[in-house]
């Protein structure tokens, strides 16, 4: 059973793996870069607090203003020292996401999601008007003097040890303590509050630890782009289409984020190259999640899982009686000590 | 001293006191009711105690130490545990998993994040209390699909795997079968003569009746008289405050706040 499960990730893992090996097209690589990008900043978006936050490009911007204004002015040259910067466009995504999540994550459900959105565009104003960021010009990263064939495997590899971290901290997180924590303030933060979880500490430390993972998949999204621009950085649509494709996926799942992330991101990128329109993949997303709220509202993974619970419970639920009782289920010989009120107030009177 | 004290609190949402300079004690070891018409303050007075709605002015003090204004987390981690009236669990969560949301409080974060959700120990202590509440054969589903009944017998038993020193409870017997009245009665019971202390608010008078030493009576915010059992049953202020001495439009308001303290 337990090999069972691991072997499809075993299996993708060694997909993702080779994959430039097997396609050397630049085209198709580079797809994939923007892809497993893409893989990585839905994984980390993934919320498990059930907090949509719409205004994860802000992290996923800084990220890769970091990366181009760091070595701009340190002046870099091009190659594989700049990669260095991925984990510093992190940190300082994270250490963004304190202040970004002190003030949001007051506000619960639609109020945070708006807040979100607003801080963003915030965000997005910021990079346009700061001088350091060189305004709606940009900045760009240096060019690394790598040859065209096999140029883009190296940012592949980079945003797929990207991925891996996210991934991993994903599902450390998950059969964590904190990872409860997180799962109980989506069901009911209030009463987890009363279970002594402190919510707020909770919350923010999977917010800033979100912005970390998106904070270096901007960073290497700037280095192989090679240019960054204030509307591109902070992209609203960044927002959006992880949002998409983690719902897309499967909410709060492991492989959810992945699976949308892989299809969408390069169905969009396949559809930008084909019908050379940068604005088609937006009608495709507008349908797509239509689709998605009216037949799979919880995802694709979620969905498939329960289609194969409901077979299994249905071989097996001719000898097993569902464990849904009710009260008759769980009432015992206990119950029939004290069978009425009468009973109930005597046996108290005893007592004391 | 008693182990939890309530001294001249009072809280007023907008126009409507809810709480009006209202003092009780809980000693330690008794199951101590709270009984009182709709919107006489019994769940605001919950709220007080245990940090979700900050008083106007007044204090509670737990072994004479002040724990006014302190967070929910706090109050709890100071050892006082709390059901609510409409039962609150964690629908997507295991009933196991539930168990265990309440034995998170201890450690640092980086430790939480890197230890696994719940050690051996405390898995067989939530086991332990499941039995105890006769749930433990559907610890690994869903508690979304537990009963209302069982949910109110499943927060009782999360509540009490850290250990609280007193127990709220807001009517457990609420919308329960009389079976399982009586069998969360005996529950309590059983607690209780083991050593734990209880705060009851109830409707079901011949529930607190039941299994109470000493109950308070609340009216219009204030609490009016406390007593045993018998001697509260044949006071007159209590007919009076659950039959008469309200008028009608009072006693609808009231209902309202208790409502909307319910919802924060």
């Amino acid at each position: 059973m337990r090999l069972a499960r691991s072997l499809p990730w075993v299996a993708a893992a060694v997909l993702f793996g080779v994959f430039p090996i097997l396609f050397s097209n630049p085209t198709i690589t580079s797809i994939a870069v923007f892809s497993v990008i893409f893989m990585a900043s839905a994984t980390a978006w993934n919320g498990f607090s059930g907090y949509v936050c719409l205004g994860h490009a802000a992290f996923f911007g800084t990220g890769a203003y970091v990366l181009a204004i760091i070595s701009t002015v340190a002046n870099f040259s091009g190659g594989y020292g700049v990669f260095w910067l991925v984990p510093l466009g992190g940190l300082v995504a994270a250490a963004v996401a304190v202040p970004f999540g002190l003030v949001a994550l007051r506000t619960r459900r639609h109020t945070f999601v708006v807040v979100t959105i607003a801080v963003f565009f915030i965000f997005q104003l910021l990079a346009t008007n700061l001088s350091f960021t060189g305004g709606s010009s940009g900045k760009s990263t240096p060019t690394p003097p790598w040859m065209a064939v096999g140029y883009n495997d190296r940012f592949y590899y980079a945003a797929l040890l990207c991925l891996v971290t996210a991934f991993a901290i994903s599902v450390v997180i998950r059969r964590s303590r904190f990872g409860l924590q997180l799962f109980a303030i989506r069901d009911d933060e209030d009463r987890a509050a009363g279970l002594g979880v402190k919510v707020t500490r909770v919350k923010l430390i999977a917010f800033v630890i979100s912005a970390f993972s998106v904070g270096m998949a901007g960073a290497i999204w700037a280095y192989f782009l090679g240019q960054v621009y204030p509307q591109f950085a902070f992209d609203p649509l960044f927002d959006l289409s992880i949002a998409i494709m983690a719902f897309f996926g499967g909410l709060g799942t492991l492989s959810g984020p992945l699976i949308g992330a892989a299809i969408l991101e390069s169905l969009q990128q396949y559809f930008t190259i084909q019908f050379s329109s940068d604005d088609l993949y937006l009608i495709a997303y507008g349908a797509l999640f239509l689709i998605v709220i009216l037949i799979l509202p919880r995802g694709v993974v979620p969905t498939i899982a329960s289609l194969g619970a409901d077979r299994r419970a249905r071989r097996a639920g001719q000898k097993a009686e569902l464990p849904y009782g009710g009260l008759g289920a769980v009432a015992s010989p206990r119950t029939h000590r004290t069978s009425s009120l009468s009973g109930l107030v005597r046996h108290a009177s005893q007592d004391h | 001293m008693a182990l939890l004290e309530v001294r001249s609190v009072s809280k007023s949402f907008g126009g409507l006191q809810a709480l009006e300079n209202c003092s009780l004690s809980v000693e330690e070891g008794e199951i101590a009711g709270v009984i009182g018409p709709n919107g006489s303050g019994k769940t605001t007075l919950f709220n007080v105690v245990t940090g979700y709605i900050r008083p106007d002015a007044g204090s509670v003090s737990l072994r004479g130490v002040p724990i006014t204004g302190a967070s929910p987390a706090k109050v709890f981690g100071l050892g006082i545990g709390r059901t609510f009236q409409i039962t609150r669990i964690f629908a997507r969560l295991s009933v196991l998993e539930n168990m265990l949301v309440a034995t998170q409080r201890h450690e640092g974060w980086l430790r939480s994040v890197i230890r696994a959700a719940s050690s051996p120990a405390e898995r067989e202590r939530a086991m332990e209390l499941l039995d105890f509440v006769d749930l433990s054969r559907l610890a690994s589903l869903p508690a979304a699909n537990l009963s209302f009944g069982q949910r109110k017998l499943l927060e009782l038993a999360y509540v009490l795997v850290a250990d609280p020193v007193v127990v709220l409870l807001d009517e457990p017997a609420g919308g329960v079968n009389p079976t399982l009245v009586n069998e969360i009665a005996e529950r309590i019971r059983v607690l209780n003569r083991a050593g734990k202390t209880f705060l009851v608010v109830e409707h079901n008078m011949e529930f607190v009746m039941g299994i109470c030493h000493r109950v308070t009576v609340m009216h219009q915010g204030g609490a009016i008289l406390t007593g045993a059992p018998e001697q509260v049953r044949k006071d007159p202020r209590v007919l009076d405050a659950y039959l008469g001495g309200i008028d009608e439009d009072e006693e609808s308001d009231g209902s309202q706040v208790d409502g909307a303290v319910d919802g924060t």
